[in-house]
This record gives C-alpha cells, structure tokens and sequence, in this order.
C-alpha cells in the first residue's frame, strides 16, 4: 500500500428499517473500522441512515462493460417476465 | 446564587466553544476529506453543546443578554475555558492528543454531569454524551493507529502526548466556583474524575504501545478557569468575535 493512499471502500446506508441497505458512494480508510466511523461522518450526517455496511473496493466484481450486449440485451424483448399483469395492492410499497 | 450558577455554565459553554473553534480550524486543511469532515463535525457538535449553555446562561440571566452575547462579546478574562482547548493545533498528532485527553475528560464528566441537579445541566450533559462517546472513540481510535503504525507516527503521537499532558492537571484540580457548585449538588465532584479518566487514558496507551512518563511531577500549567489565559486565547477571540466587534448588532 502507498503510504499517501489508503484503501477505497464501498459504502452501503439502510436509511430505516425494512429497507435494503443501497449503494451510496466511496471514500477512503485504513481499516473496517475507520471506513464505518468515515462512513457515518461523510454519509450519515444528516439522518440518512440506521445501519452501515462497508466492503473494500477491490472485493467487489463487476460485469465487463465491453459484454452488456449479450449480458443484458437478450432481455429487452421478454416483456412477459415483468410482473406489470398484475394489480398490486396499494398497502404494498417498495416493489 | 444565580450569578455563581451562570458563571458556571459559561465555564462549561466556553470549553465546548473554544474546543470546538479549534478543531474548525482543520475545516479545509484535513489531511484527508474523511478526516476533514469528521474533524468538522465534532467542531460542529461541541458548539453546538456550547450553544445550549449559553441560551441557558442568557435565559438565568435575563435583560437584554442572548446568546450570542458570551461568546462575541466578552474579552479574555471574561472566558473560563481550559488551557488545554486554546492551545495551537499543531501538526495532526497534537491536535489529536488535545482531543484524546479532553474528549476523555468530557465523556467522564458529562457522565457525573447527568447526576446534576440542576435539571437543565442534566439535560444537556445526557444529550451531550452520545456525542462526546463518539468524540472519545474517534481520538482514541487515532492515537492507537499513530501508536501502532509507522515508526514516525508513532514518535509523532509520542511527542504529542507528552506536549500537552502538564495541561490535563487544570481538569481535575477545582476552582472556589467548582467547589461551592459542588456543594449545591449541581457539580459533580471533578478530583473523582482523575482515577476513571486516567484508567481510560491507560487502557488506550497500552493497546496503542505508547505511555506518558510524568515528567512534570505535580506542576501543571493551571488558570484558564479562573480567567488568566495563554496568549493563544486572544487571537482565537480576534478572529471569533471580528465580525461582531466591527460591526456591531449586524445580522446576516
């Protein structure tokens, strides 16, 4: 590691209870342990969260952008695979 | 009674302001934007701790006071903080082992605080401690990394350490105010404070691999309570009160 660059992570902020933990951004530390303190001052200073997950960057695999045509094209003519045939209830959020 | 209470308050008020100002003063200069912005947010915690001592202060003291009145209007003598909390930032180790010490002490004290009764300065002591603990947890979590990281780092810490620890004496040693509030049960006892506050400091140092050999014996730099200051204080209140001083009653 170069001394003047620490480790990038990924921060991830469930905003209440019930809901996913969402991507919300990056920033650097040291350790686990710096990244949720970082995380909580730099994300969470205006109440946007109750829960903090953070991974290091370099954990995370990602699709190649040169495959998103054979990766996510196919699906773009099987309308039949949304669930929009359906009426959903109004008490159902967050579908 | 009321006088001595209000004196009080604004003792406890001018150490989360000038603390506070302090460590605003890493606002832009953060060695990295995660630091920044947390070295930012403690700022903004401790005055905002201060804010509400000094409303407090100004609703005991009625008349025309509010405020804004302690800390833009009053001259050095006047302001009872520390000496600890005025002292130059330094590089980053010394302004961590201010705040590793005097984080350490708040988190002590607004503990006792809760137990005030003055049921306004329990208030504020309860509120105050959820965020002092993280204050606490911050510059601990610092001097251990430094303690425990390169072999500069670790002298820098040292170095830190022992520059600022004939400052911690003042904490612990009452004033004639401290002590008449003391006997009205509306201050905790601060000389109990040292064992708990020192076992903490320990605990810390020993993970860190770092340890403070006493120099100074019981000599401790000391009157920051009582109104005679470092020279430091004065230019803090310069740039502080600029604004106010020039231009008097402004509102923006």
């Amino acid at each position: 590691m170069d001394k003047n660059e620490w480790p990038l992570w990924e921060v991830f902020i469930r905003s209440k209870a019930g809901l996913d933990h969402k991507h919300v951004g990056s920033l650097h530390a040291v350790d686990a342990e710096m990244a949720v303190e970082n995380a909580r001052d730099v994300y969470t200073r205006r109440q946007e969260g109750i829960s903090i997950w953070v991974v290091e960057s370099k954990h995370i695999h990602a699709s190649n952008p040169d495959e998103s045509d054979s990766l996510f094209d196919p699906s773009d003519d099987k309308v039949y695979r949304h669930p929009t045939f359906y009426e959903l209830p109004d008490k159902l959020k967050h579908m | 009674m009321t006088d001595k209470l209000v004196s009080y308050v604004l003792q406890l008020a001018d150490n989360s302001l000038i603390y506070g100002h302090r460590l605003s003063e890493w606002t832009g200069h953060g060695p990295q934007l995660e630091v920044d912005m947390a070295l930012s947010n403690i700022a903004l915690d401790s005055m905002g701790a201060a804010r509400s001592l000094y409303q407090y202060a100004a609703e005991l003291e009625g008349g025309d006071k509010t405020e804004d009145s302690y800390p833009y209007l009053r001259d050095v003598l006047q302001f009872k903080n520390v000496l600890l909390v005025e002292q130059p930032n330094g590089n980053f180790a010394d302004t961590i082992a201010k705040s590793f010490y005097f984080d350490c002490f708040q988190f002590h004290f607004y503990t006792a605080l809760q137990n005030s009764k003055d049921k306004r300065l329990a208030e504020v002591a309860a509120k105050s401690l959820k965020e002092v603990a993280y204050h606490w947890r911050y510059s601990k979590g610092w001097v251990i990394k430094l303690g425990d990281g390169t072999e500069e780092s670790k002298e820098k810490m040292q170095t830190a350490l022992n520059a600022f620890w004939d400052y911690t004496g003042e904490l612990f040693t009452p004033t004639d105010l401290e002590n008449e509030m003391l006997q009205e049960e509306i201050a905790p006892k601060i000389e109990d404070l040292k064992d708990a506050w020192q076992k903490s400091i320990d605990a810390a140092l020993e993970e860190a691999g770092l340890s403070i050999t006493d120099t100074t014996g019981p000599w401790h730099h000391a009157g920051g309570k009582n109104g005679r200051h470092s020279e430091h204080l004065g230019f803090i209140l310069a740039e502080l009160q600029f604004v106010q001083r020039a231009y008097p009653n402004s509102e923006w």
